[in-house]
């Protein structure tokens, strides 16, 4: 193991040494970026020593998939904060603040109501009745082999997904940073998530995602703060200067406002109809809900009160967050947008690409260590998050699919692990693959075909399990494919694939967001189908229903309710 | 017969049991109107964006540039944290009080 490590450690410092020289050589206006490979390495050297002491301790199948329950709330409400602040969020929603003005905050606050959602509906009720996956709670009385392996595919579709959007952004964002090329940028973040999850499991996974969440808090706290000095700390004065910072902007999308002259401080183009709000607030609410590395985190605590602290401490840091890429996007527009550094003021284009809004205010207001040290964030970002993603759709395949689904819950606790560990390579391999296939390809509709099929596919079956009695597996399976093969259908032929990626003059689907459709298909999928069943197989899942919900409400019986 | 909840006559003894009755539907009722609560507020809020986008734009104050969309934008943001909040201190405290309570008495 430790050699292990230490050979791959190696081979990236000598893959990237001689990248970096060439780098350096094409491009010697690059060097700063010296302090940006300097505090990754420091990152990287400190989340592979976390892998191996994590290793050490990774015994059983509890301690692969679920940290050995011991995690506490406050840890868990950080490790989910980070697994949520993701790369896009941070750049994508300061991002989208700098270029659209208000736009940027209804996604934020989408993306945020739908934690208290999930405490009072949810999160004990994971915690009482799961152990490893979220298709333990929906299994719990229905039938487990179909069950199982829908949740896998819903799971896996979800996983996929996320992981090739996260994955090109990584590629991209590298190449920007590091000036290295964006094959090697991929692989790198293929082989760290690797090791990651393969050696160190879950408690490895929550400490670099609670180690990235401390650094992402406080890096952009300070790029808040260097924003908000600017004004003097008066919120009128900062919003005065942004209205100033969008007519002296260069940018395109800024032209277009003034020219228009539309307000950047009240609701603009983003969403166009109201089918349109309200499809999207439900994919975004939803799709939280339905998010398997974020579910999975709940069988980390020991109990259902840990499990609503995790909640509460993480919407908490979340909506900080929110709050600070808030203020990050506009004081970009104050900073970034009127410059000639950073903007291209004939193009119109943000140096390096849209989503580098966060990126140039770091520099803005810390200069070149500053900008160093936000790469190196951003970078560590995007290993965190796709590792847990990977250690998600890794459990998915052995957990639901070969222990449960296969060998009917009769399997070595160490093959089973064996096999995680070879489906995270797996895992690890088809995001590499793809990455590097997609890497020209417009992949901003991914995330959000995530997030539909998880509260399209994933978060029906999951809440009706939990809540109605009469749901049986007949109904489950229906209602759930439903939603997760609509999803994708009305996805492809929507504008974002049919006509953005696929070349076609017009969608043959209207709406960007299908959820307000393919929820409403899968919800009335299973009530329909699970109210037809008169099988005595129904009859005897409704029977079970009791016992689930005595659990559901008492903890009595649920797993491994104590850390070690 | 063990005391766990595959055991039909446990799962039958907690469920007579009085103070269950009065956990499930305390609880039940708190975490509905909570989440209540925050659909209504959200979806308020979307809706308002979806048919008069224009009102969130209206300035805080004469003379001010900052509109009343940014507040309550902010609002939501505190509000949504402030639930939690208040549904994990009584489910900490009280909940879990009444659950402590059945467990014991059905030992």
């Amino acid at each position: 193991m430790r050699g292990i490590i230490a050979s791959l450690f190696g081979l990236l410092a000598t893959v990237w040494t001689p990248l970096l020289w060439a780098a350096e050589a094409a491009k010697p206006e690059n060097k700063l970026n010296m302090t940006a490979i300097l505090m990754f390495f420091a990152f990287v050297a400190v989340t592979l020593g976390i892998t191996y002491w994590a290793a050490s301790r990774t015994k059983t199948t509890k301690d692969f998939y679920a940290a050995g329950g011991g995690i506490t709330g406050f840890q868990n409400g950080l490790a989910i904060a980070g697994d949520y602040m993701s790369a896009a969020s941070f750049l994508g929603i300061s991002a989208m603040v700098f270029a659209k003005g208000y736009d940027g905050l209804i996604y934020s606050i989408g993306f945020l109501v739908g934690w208290p959602i999930i405490l009072f509906l949810m999160a004990e009720q994971l915690r009482n009745l799961g152990r490893y996956t979220f298709a333990d709670i929906v299994s719990f009385r229905l039938s487990q082999v179909p069950i199982r392996t829908l949740s896998a595919l819903g799971t896996l579709c979800t996983v996929i997904l996320y992981l090739i959007a996260q994955m090109v952004g990584a590629g991209q964002l590298i190449r920007t940073l590091f000036g290295l090329p964006y094959e090697s940028a991929v692989i790198i973040v293929g082989a760290l998530m690797i090791l990651y999850v393969a050696f160190g499991g879950m408690i490895a996974t929550t400490w670099v995602q609670i180690i990235k969440a401390v650094l992402l808090l406080t890096g952009a706290t300070f790029i808040a703060l260097g924003a908000l000095h600017h004004a003097g700390f008066s919120l009128e004065a900062f919003f005065r200067a942004a209205m100033e910072g969008v007519k002296a902007s260069g940018l395109a999308d800024h032209k277009k406002v003034v020219a228009d002259s539309k307000d950047i401080f009240a609701p603009g183009g983003l969403v166009s109809d109201p089918i349109s709000a309200i499809s999207l607030g439900m994919a975004l609410m939803f799709g939280t809900a339905g998010l398997p590395h974020i579910l999975m985190r709940f069988f980390t605590v020991a109990n259902a009160k840990e499990a609503r602290k995790s909640v509460f401490y993480a919407t908490g840091f979340i909506g900080y967050f929110y709050i600070l890429t808030f203020i990050i996007g506009f004081g970009a527009v104050v900073l970034v947008a009127p410059n000639a550094q950073y903007v291209d003021m004939i193009k119109g284009t943000l140096a390096g690409g849209n989503n580098m809004a966060a990126i140039h205010m770091a520099h803005a207001t810390g200069g070149d260590l500053f900008l160093g040290f936000i790469s190196a964030v951003a970078f560590a970002t995007i290993l965190a998050v796709v590792s847990g993603l990977t250690l998600a759709g890794a459990s998915a395949v052995s957990h639901d699919i070969y222990a449960s689904a296969m060998r009917g819950g009769n399997v070595n606790e160490q093959t089973e692990m064996r096999i995680s560990k070879f489906a995270a390579l797996g895992i690890g391999i088809v995001a590499i693959f793809l990455g590097i296939q997609f890497e020209k390809q417009n992949v901003a509709f991914m995330v959000g075909l995530a997030f539909a099929i998880a509260a399209s596919a994933n978060f029906p079956i999951l809440i009706l399990s939990i809540y109605w009695k009469n749901l049986t597996t007949r109904g489950a399976l229906i209602g759930g494919s439903l939603g997760l093969i609509s999803t994708v259908v009305m996805v492809v032929l929507s504008k974002t694939v049919w006509v953005d990626v696929l070349g076609n003059k017009a969608p043959l689907f209207p709406y960007k967001d299908p959820a307000i459709f393919s929820m409403t298909l899968a919800f009335v999928g299973c009530w329909l189908f699970s109210k037809m069943d008169n099988s005595q197989q129904a009859a005897e899942e409704k029977a079970r229903f009791d016992a689930q919900s005595v659990r559901c409400e008492t903890g009595i019986g649920a797993a491994g309710s104590s850390g070690h | 017969m063990s005391n766990d909840t595959s055991n039909a006559k446990f799962v039958q003894r907690i469920k007579n049991h009085p103070q269950y009755q009065e956990l499930v539907s305390k609880r039940s009722r708190f975490a509905w109107t909570l989440s209540v609560i925050m659909l209504i507020i959200y979806y308020a809020f979307i809706l308002v964006i979806a048919f008069a986008p224009k009102s969130l734009g209206t300035k805080i104050a004469a003379g001010s540039v900052i509109s009343v969309g940014i507040p309550l934008g902010v609002f939501i943001i505190v509000v949504a944290f402030l639930l939690t909040g208040i549904y994990v201190r009584r489910a900490n405290g009280e909940f879990d009080e009444l659950t402590r309570k059945i467990k014991e008495d059905t030992k």
